[in-house]
């Protein structure tokens, strides 16, 4: 049983879980995740460690309600639990020193972002950040994230705050005006393959996929990648690939395997016992 | 007098069984085990027991069947194998025990897996007596994978007097026995069961820990732990690298069973878990676990399931008594076929598989005929699922973590026939260190180990 500390909502459905997980807190690096199972006839399902305390035995997870596990977790309060954790599992982001970052997160993107972006810049980087989402609501972490960037900048669809438009409209403009060296792109499928086409080849880029997994541990090979043409598996050999070489076409219809059974469950609505 | 022919087991009919997960073979009555307990020999050197590879004493067990002395013969079996529900259930016999026994030069040789498992279904019924046990030795030993070999050498160690722990990635334990042998053969009561008796025993259980990556064998060496059993299984799914594997509807067997097995998919959406029920399923492979694939896709609710097999039916490496129960479920086999694509639609799903038909030529390594190409024979299957069982790898997950740790060229631990690795103090056995082998082998790796592991912590404290 992993104890949840504290819970608090971040923005229109998205819900903060600071849980008690001694051991994976000691070990957690930014760029892992954990799989978490909720109760007995749950799924298992990804989410990132979006931060940890090492001192006080704690991860923190940030989950986006977008479907049935995820809506029975946003259920959860402050002195519930999670019934089974384990992790951290996936290789930890690779962070160089003395370079110029451009950090691009969409969404929920934010809380895997912001790990990486803290470490970047205590390692010696300049730090650069693009946050969006469809509106100001869905936006969370701003304070956070100024905190670890040199400069953050803020893009919605429909202009409720910053640039009026997509992030890759910001990504394309910094690319121009500065020497970058490198971009981090965590977000929705669908942003981070548009994150892609607008990056140069000589530029590096990391895309952390978000696949559907089950183990996590690299025995099932569900969650198989296309990369620069070679099947890999999400879990173990990333989460984090060189964002020129995913198949984002296959890596986007994967995603809907089981959407029908997704509809199905959702609307029964039945409540996790 | 004693009866000629062995007893038949019963079966629930074909028809009812392809549509429900309960088990197939519904076990002998008192009557027809103490009839094939009266067709034993009881040999003074019994063949029978050569052909186990952990021993069991056979004469003797089957004799206390005879007696009546059912829960007796349950603990005979357990001095020397500690799961006899489980493996009376799944082990090949016809390659073990049934293949030596001296009867089986006539063709019927005595039923002792089903006899095994009787008297393990009667010590379940009878309540098995367990008292724990207090570690009276020094040095604790830390249990990685709680697969039947990992099961096998922290009972082994702690009814040697020694303190243990079993460390499990998962959040349930048995290993393949939980999520990879269905339901249909191997009821998970009975791995629960097992798993009671051990927890009672005395021996700490820790879930959801991914040794290699939640906590290293550094750390577990600092929290005091002195010698490690690794008991990880081969755990990474082979596939065939043929176009359109990452199609969707294109499973590894692995991930098929796990979602039905461990996560309970076929109780959908009282389990949470997805899977997608095909109605045209073919599962590429031969062995046990293509067996089970294909029976789980029919139960799951497929009209039509096949099996693509590149040798012929006698090279196929499943158990004879689940491959007859596939056939009788109507499964169809596709003997010398072997694919050579995946064909998918626009949107990324699988319809149709392309395959060569092959035929025998010279002897390979594993003296098997080698299957060759026919150029020009491809056809085409239309379906919209494959789950490949081809096999699994090692996974390199803890293995590549640990220094020093001698591998062989497909990442499998060398470890001798007690355990030993190049590592001082670090044991291993079971798939992890032969590749895909059976429950009963496991068990025994894990058995020698727990010898091992018991003289070298003794050569510690001295
Ligand atoms: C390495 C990794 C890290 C992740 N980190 C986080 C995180 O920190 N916070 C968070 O909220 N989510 C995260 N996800 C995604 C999260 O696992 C999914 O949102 C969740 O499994 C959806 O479950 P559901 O039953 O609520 O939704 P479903 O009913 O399963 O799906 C609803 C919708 O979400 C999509 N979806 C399903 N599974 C995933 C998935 N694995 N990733 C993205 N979309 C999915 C479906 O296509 C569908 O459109 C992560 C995924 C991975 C692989
Ligand atoms: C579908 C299927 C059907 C089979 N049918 C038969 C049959 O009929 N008869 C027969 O004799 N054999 C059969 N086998 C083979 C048999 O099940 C295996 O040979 C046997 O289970 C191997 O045991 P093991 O203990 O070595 O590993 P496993 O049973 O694989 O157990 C390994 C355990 O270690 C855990 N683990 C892995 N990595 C870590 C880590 N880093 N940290 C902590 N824990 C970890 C795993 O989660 C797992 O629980 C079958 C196998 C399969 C897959
Ligand atoms: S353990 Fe397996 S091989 Fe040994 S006697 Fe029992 S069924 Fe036969
Ligand atoms: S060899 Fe056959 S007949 Fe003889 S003791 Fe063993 S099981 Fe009985
Ligand atoms: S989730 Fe199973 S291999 Fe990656």
């Amino acid at each position: 049983m992993f104890t949840i500390t504290n819970k608090e909502k971040l923005a229109d459905k998205v819900y903060l879980f600071e849980v008690n997980a001694p051991r994976i807190a000691k070990k957690a690096e930014p760029g892992q995740f954990v799989i978490v199972r909720q109760a007995e006839n749950s799924e298992r399902i990804p989410l990132t460690i979006a931060d940890f305390d090492r001192k006080n035995n704690s991860i923190t997870l940030v989950v986006l309600e977008t479907g049935y596990s995820t809506s029975q977790m946003a259920k959860l309060t402050t002195g519930n639990s999670f019934l089974d954790i384990a992790g951290p599992l996936g290789h930890p982001s690779e962070i160089p020193s003395g370079e110029t970052v451009l950090m691009v997160a969409g969404g929920l993107g934010i809380a895997p972002v912001f790990p990486i972006a803290r470490k970047l810049k205590n390692a010696g980087n300049k730090v650069i950040s693009i946050i969006g989402a469809r509106n100001k609501d869905l936006l969370f972490w701003q304070d956070r994230m100024g905190k670890v960037s040199d400069e953050l900048l803020v893009a919605t669809d429909d202009g409720s705050l910053g640039h009026k438009g997509f992030v890759t409209d910001l990504v394309v403009d910094k690319i121009k005006n500065k020497n970058i060296d490198r971009v981090f792109a965590i977000g929705p499928g669908v942003m981070m393959n548009a994150v892609a086409r607008v990056v140069p080849e000589e530029i590096e880029l990391t895309v952390s996929l978000n696949a559907l997994m089950v183990d996590g541990t690299g025995m099932c090979g569900g969650c198989r990648v296309s990369v620069g043409g070679e099947t890999k598996f999400t879990c173990v050999d990333g989460p984090e690939f060189n964002g020129h070489k995913v198949d984002f076409e296959e890596f986007l219809m994967r995603h809907k395997i089981y959407k029908n059974e997704e509809e199905h469950i959702c609307k029964l609505g039945k409540d996790l016992s | 007098m004693s009866k000629k022919t062995p007893e038949i087991m019963h079966k629930q009919n074909t028809s009812a069984r392809s549509k429900n997960f309960k088990e197939v073979a519904l076990g002998y009555t008192e009557e027809q085990a103490i009839n094939e307990a009266n067709r034993c020999l009881k040999c003074k050197k019994p063949l029978c027991v050569e052909g186990c590879p952990v021993r069991v004493q056979i004469p003797e067990f089957i004799k206390l069947i005879e007696d009546r002395k059912y829960v007796e013969a349950a603990y005979k079996i357990k001095e020397t194998n500690s799961l006899p529900a489980v493996c009376g259930r799944v082990c090949p016999q016809e390659d073990q025990c049934e293949k030596t026994c001296i009867l089986s030069k006539k063709g019927d040789p005595i039923r002792i897996g089903y006899l095994e498992r009787f008297a393990a279904d009667e010590l379940e019924k009878s309540g098995e007596k367990t008292e724990e046990i207090v570690p009276s030795k020094q040095g604790k030993v830390a249990v990685i994978g709680s697969g039947p070999a990992g099961l096998t050498c922290a009972v082994d160690l702690a009814k040697l007097g020694y303190p243990v722990k079993i460390l499990e990635a998962f959040h349930d334990t048995g290993g393949v026995l939980r999520y990879g042998i269905p339901e249909f053969r191997l009821p998970k009561h009975i791995v629960k069961n097992e798993v009671e008796y051990i927890k009672k025993l005395g021996i700490e259980i820790e879930l959801n820990c991914v040794v290699g990556a939640t906590v290293s064998i550094e750390d577990l060496r600092n929290e005091g732990y002195r010698a490690f059993f690794i008991g990880v299984g081969a755990g990474t799914p082979r596939f065939m690298n043929i176009p359109g594997e990452n199609l969707n509807g294109v499973y590894s067997a692995n991930e098929f069973l796990t979602r039905v097995n461990l996560m309970k998919a076929y109780d959908f959406p009282n389990s949470a878990t997805p899977i997608k029920r095909g109605n045209h399923v073919a599962v590429v492979g031969g062995g046990n676990v293509a067996m089970d694939s294909a029976r789980s896709a029919l139960r799951l609710g497929a009209e039509k399931v096949d099996i693509i097999y590149r040798r012929s039916r006698v090279e196929m490496p499943a158990r004879i008594e689940e491959i007859e129960n596939a056939e009788e479920e109507g499964i169809e086999f596709h003997l010398l076929t072997n694919p050579k694509r995946i064909i998918g639609n626009k949107d990324n799903w699988v319809t149709g598989i392309e395959c060569y038909r092959m035929e025998l030529g010279e002897p390979d390594d594993s003296g098997r005929r080698r299957p060759v190409v026919v150029h020009g024979s491809e056809f085409i299957i239309d379906l919209d699922t494959v789950i490949i069982a081809i096999g699994n790898d090692a996974n390199p997950l803890l293995t590549n973590r640990i220094e020093g740790l001698e591998l062989n060229k497909w990442g499998n631990i060398v470890a001798d026939e007690n355990g030993k690795t190049s590592v001082p103090g670090m044991y291993a056995g079971g798939d992890i260190v032969t590749g895909a082998a059976t429950v009963i082998e496991a068990m025994g790796a894990g058995r020698n180990s727990a010898n091992t592991i018991a003289k070298y912590l003794d050569g510690l404290s001295e």
